[in-house]
Parts: C-alpha cells; structure tokens; sequence
C-alpha cells in the first residue's frame, strides 16, 4: 500500500471537514424550505472531533453517536445522499425514512445510530463491545456523547461497567460546554470532565477540540489504548457549537460576543492556517475541492429529491423481524 | 391593582405559565425544577420569564439526570416543599421511571400511610412534530396504570390553567401531561380562572348519535370531527376525561345509556391502553346499553415514525374518527 503523502492526507480531513460544514449548511437552508423537518442538530464548528476521531478508527470499529451526528455519519462513510434522503423522510434514506436527522443507522459501516435519548448510546456501546471482548474481535466502539450527558446516570454506570469488564471503549466527550441552553457551569460539580475518569480507572485525556490534529493526536493514543485490550478510555474533546441546539433555539442563554468569539477559533480556519503554516497549501487545489464538495451537496440533494415515499400499507413494518425466526 | 378584563385571549402555554406563577406566589414551598427551565426559559418557553421573576433558588435549572431531580423532588415533597417538576417530554420521563413508581407511588403505602408525597410532575407529551420514535410517544395510559398517582391531561386552556394548582393541594404525587401540539392553541380565559376539579371527565359537546371518549390532543380532533359530522346530521357527544387516573367512569357511562355507541379515541398504542381498560369497564358495566361494540381508534402498532405521512397515518385523525363514527351510526 502506497502511504500518503502528508499534504494529500491533510487536504482529505479539510475536504470531510469542509463536506460535513456544506451538508450542515444545506441542511439549514432545506429545513427552512420545509424539505427537512422535526429536530434538526447542527454540527458546525465541532467538524475537527468527528474528523479528527474517525482517522484513528477502522471500518470495522463501531461508533455510536448522538442526534447531532450528521458529521460522525458521513465521517464513518455514510454517503451524503442517504442522510439527505433520510431527512427528507424517503425510503431510500439510511433508515428508510423512519428516523430523520436524529436517528442515522447504517449497518454496513458500522453506524449504530443516531439515539436522541441523552446517554441512551453509552450502555449500548458497553454491549457492543462486550460482544466483540466474548467473540477474540479486536474492534473498538467509539461513543460519542454531549457535556450533558455526562450527568447521567448511565454515563457513570457505564464507565464504571466497561472498566470493570475492561471492555473496549472509547468514550468520547464532545464538551461544547452547553446542554441546550443550560452552561455547563450550573450542571457540574466538577466541570473538567475529564477528571471522572479516574473514580472509575479509566485513563482520561482532554484536548483541544478546535484543532483537529490535536484530536487525531488525542485520539490515535486512546483508540490505541483500547485496541490493546487494555480497557475503556474516555476522550473529552473541549469545541464549541457555532450554531443554536436546534433549529427552534432563540439562544437566549449565551451572548453574540461569546460566539463570535468562538468563531475565530472555527475549526476549519484554523486548520487551513495550520495547513499554511506548514507551507504545503495549494489555493488552486482548495478551490477546486470546494466547488467537488459543493458538486456532491447538489447531488445528495437531487437523490433525495428523487427518492420516494415508503407506501402507507408498509406503516407497521420494521416492528419485528420479517420472516419468522432463523 | 390593575383593572382585570372579563375576559381575554391566551394561549395554552401561557395558562400553563399562570398557573406556574401564581403557585410560586401563593406558596413559599412550591418551586420549579428540570433541564433548561431556567437560563433557556423553557423546553416549551412555557418557563420563560420566571427566573428573571423568582431566582435561581425557585427556577432551578437541574443537570439531565431525570432519576436524580425527579428524585429529589420526592425528597423535597417528604422534606416539607411543594415541588413542581418539568420532565422535558414522558420520553425522558423513562429515565426516572424507577423514582416514580417505585418511590412516589409506593412511599405512602409503604410507611403504612405516614408520608405522603405532594409532588407535581409536569411533562410534554404526544405525536404530531415528525419528532421520530424517541420524542413521539403518548405514555400516559402507562402511568395511569399505576396505583398511588393521578394522572392529568389537561386539553383546553382553562384545565391548563386550573390543574396545576389543584394538583399542588392534592396530597398525593400528580403528574401533568401537556400535549406538545397544544401549547400553541389559543382560546379565551374568564378573568376569575383559577383551580378546577380533577376528578370528572367533561362533556365537551352533547349529542345523541355516539359518545366519543377522548382525551388531550385527540379532543380537539374528536370535536371537530363532531362538528363535521353535524353538517352531515350525526351529532356526537364528546367527551374529555381530563383525569386518566382515577377515571371517572359515571360521566361515560350516563352518555353511553344515552347514545349507545362508544367510541374511544386515544393517542397511545392500543394494546394494553387506557382505551383497553375504558373498553373493558364499558363492557363490565354498561354491556346491555350498547347496541354495537365499543370501537376504538388508538395509535397503529409502530414505533413513531419519521416521515410525515407515516406519521400522519400512525395516529388518530380526524378523517379516521369522522369514518369510524359513520360506521357505527350506520351499523346499528
Ligand atoms: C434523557 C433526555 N433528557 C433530555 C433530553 C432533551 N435534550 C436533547 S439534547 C439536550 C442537551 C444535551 O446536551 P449535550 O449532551 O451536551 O449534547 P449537545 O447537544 O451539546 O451536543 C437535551 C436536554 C433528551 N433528548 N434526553
Ligand atoms: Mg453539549
């Protein structure tokens, strides 16, 4: 296998950085025509975790994720013009059109959702990757989770149990320091997440979420870890969402300023200035990935304008498994 | 004191917000907590506004940890306050579903009757949004299964208003359901609205043809399926139980020996439902009233689906009553 180059390897996590930044602005515009409706979680300004993460991971390693996981989802190889179509509500979406933007499955890259119950994913990668410690696989199973879920109950017991069994875990935090509208700072006792860790024995690290060879970095040594056979370990990936929770949020709970703030250390500026600094920056080639990227956007739109609607006689499909028992 | 008007227009959403407010001022106990009920104002904006009004110690914003605060809203109840708890929809309300039952329910029996728990819990509920299988369902026929709650639904504006502080003078822990498509719903408010009864059901509507037994979001599809139906000379009775635990069973039943035809409309799945278990109390005892069977319209047996006609079909509409109403006028 011939290796990449760095400038190829860097210029592939900008354009998926850049992919998952245009499908996120598309989407916005298409909820807003009504093409896209129910909750709609935006990832802009948190690309460099999901990016940067999913470089250290196999097609064969698990990620579960939360309802903002469009990014994790295209990331881990689901292609743009399912997760349109899955929330334009078509049958040719990744979950046919039963779940939208919050619930994005996809068994053929290992994608176990989009759940929309906050820390509903946690114990259900602690099984995941139960089942691959009983079978000899040495997969990891990366969950992805909010600040917020971090107060619940199955976050710790979930720790706690993956550590006990040393199962392969990664847990990765996603502090964007807001659940909602509430601040972190009126949720936890301990607002450095990273520190829980230790009541349960798992190796922790926080990093820089905004710069997403940091996180690979971060990354690489915890999906290490776990591969190992070493355990769970828990990543806090310290970002910032650029946008409202969702699209009903009227963010009356943080300032203008504080996000423009934030906006200068946007993720994907600061990563193209990183690619400068390290002289290998080609503007023609950036333009040129641009206009690719906004090609694939225009397609995934097209095919889920051109899916089609699952038949009503078809309602009560999918509730159990079709075709009787094995 | 300002001059209050006889009445005015309001939205189900601000009676809710009322209600809360005047609870806060008449009762130095009562206090409000959940996730985002403070600095955010609201999951709902039902909370908006009143932790700039009351302060951090009664509009306390809690961590999502549904078993820890609703919890310690039981805790707070025994301790001598008055809590008032938001769970953001019945979905999450899963999370403390422990707390509720095996604490609030059970803790009064348990001690031999010496600690009551005089806990509210409010939660949104109900379909309606392409919202997808975790934020859709309508639990509250599960909750009405349990003995040591009641169960309110509140579906117009006055309820809304009123409920809540019969609740808090209730002994017993009470749990509110507010169907999220209704928050928005706009109708008058007399000026003197305050606590209403939580224990009967209420006929919304008088007819002779059929009773439709009904309760939150399905009522206002029920009446205006009863209103079309009146152009076509079928006039319903419609009737909104209000209170899903405990079901006030006369009020059905003195309709029913009059119309003899029941049909009940109920957002929740239909096995096993507060349907099932009206059905079942009609059959006991108001069999030999009946000319057809009682019918029901519930929820298909699916899990809330996205998209919105799947959605749409999921559920009860008022197309599905208006034909189901036919069918039994014209059967019998
Ligand atoms: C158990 C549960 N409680 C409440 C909610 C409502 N809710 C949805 S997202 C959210 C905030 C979660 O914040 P965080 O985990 O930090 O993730 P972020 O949205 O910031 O990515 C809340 C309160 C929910 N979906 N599930
Ligand atoms: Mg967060």
């Amino acid at each position: 296998m011939k290796t990449e180059s760095r400038k190829d390897k860097l210029q592939r996590m900008l354009r998926m950085m850049i992919l998952i930044r245009r499908l996120e602005e598309k989407s916005a515009e298409l909820y807003s025509a009504t093409k896209i409706r129910g909750f709609l979680h935006l990832y802009n300004g948190e690309e460099g975790v999901a990016v940067g993460v999913m470089e250290t991971l196999t097609p064969e390693d698990a990620v579960v994720a939360t309802y903002r996981e469009h990014g994790q989802a295209l990331a881990k190889g689901i292609g743009a013009g399912a997760i349109m179509a899955e929330m334009f509500g078509k049958q040719e979406g990744c979950s046919r059109g039963r779940g939208g933007s919050m619930h994005l499955f996809d068994a053929a890259t290992r994608f176990y959702g989009g759940n929309a119950i906050v820390g509903g994913g946690l114990p259900l990668s602690v099984g995941l990757a139960l089942a691959d410690k009983m079978q000899g696989k040495s997969r990891v199973t990366c969950c992805f989770f909010g600040d917020g879920a971090v107060a619940e109950g199955e976050f710790h017991e979930s720790m706690n149990l993956a550590s006990l069994w040393k199962l392969p875990v990664l847990f990765l935090c996603e502090n964007n320091l807001y659940a909602m509208g509430t601040s972190i700072r009126y949720t936890q006792a301990v607002q450095e997440l990273a520190a829980k860790g230790a009541g349960y024995g798992v190796p922790s690290a926080a990093v820089d979420g905004m710069d997403i060879l940091a996180v690979e970095e971060a990354a690489r040594i915890a999906a290490e870890h776990v591969r190992g056979g070493n355990g769970p370990y828990f990543l806090e990936c310290r970002t910032y969402r650029l946008r409202p929770h969702s699209m009903f949020d009227t963010e009356q709970y943080r300032t203008r300023d504080e996000v423009e703030e934030w906006k200068k250390r946007d993720p994907i500026d600061l990563f193209i200035q990183r690619i400068k600094d390290e002289g290998i920056w080609d503007e023609a080639e950036y333009v040129a990935m641009e206009s690719d990227v906004a090609e694939e956007i225009k397609a995934a739109v097209a095919f889920a304008e051109a899916g089609t609607m699952e038949p009503v006689e078809d309602l009560t499909r999918f509730v159990y498994a079709e075709g009787g028992r094995p | 004191m300002s001059e209050q008007p006889e009445a005015r227009i309001t939205t189900y959403r601000e009676a809710v917000r009322e209600a809360i407010r005047e609870a806060l001022m008449k009762d130095e106990r009562v206090f409000l907590m959940g996730e985002d009920v403070g600095h955010y104002g609201g999951c709902y904006a039902v909370s908006k506004g009143l932790l700039a009004e009351f302060g951090p110690e009664r509009i306390r914003d809690t961590p999502l940890s549904e078993s820890a605060f609703v919890g310690a809203g039981i805790g707070a109840a025994l301790g001598g306050m008055r809590p008032i708890v938001e769970v953001m929809t019945v979905n999450f309300s899963l999370l403390a579903l422990d707390q509720i039952l095996n604490n609030a329910a059970t803790l009064l029996h348990m001690s031999g009757g010496q600690f009551n728990v005089p806990l509210v819990i409010r939660m949104a509920t109900g379909a309606g949004k392409q919202l997808a299988a975790q934020h859709a369902h309508s639990l509250e026929g599960w909750y009405a299964h349990i003995p040591g709650i009641r169960v309110l639904s509140p579906a117009t504006i006055e309820d809304a208003r009123g409920m809540l502080w019969s609740a808090l003078l209730n002994p017993d822990p009470v749990i509110i359901f507010e169907n999220n498509t209704l928050y928005n719903l706009e109708g008058e408010l007399p000026a003197d609205a305050g606590a209403v009864d939580i224990d009967r059901a209420r006929v919304l509507r008088h007819g002779e043809a059929l009773t439709i037994i009904t309760y939150s979001a399905s009522l206002h599809k029920s009446l205006e399926a009863a209103e079309r139906l009146a152009l076509e000379g079928i006039e319903a009775e419609v009737i909104d139980l209000r209170t899903l635990r405990p079901l006030d069973d006369a009020t059905y039943l003195a309709s029913i020996a009059k119309t003899h035809r029941a049909l009940i409309v109920d957002e929740g799945w239909r096995s096993g439902s507060i349907s099932a278990e009206i059905s079942a109390r009609i059959m006991e005892q108001a069999f030999y009233d009946l000319d057809l069977p009682v019918s029901r319209l519930c929820s298909a047996e699916v899990p809330i689906p996205y998209a919105k006609h799947l959605e749409d079909a999921a559920i009860p509409q008022v197309d599905s009553i208006m034909a189901e109403a036919r069918r039994m006028v014209r059967h019998g």
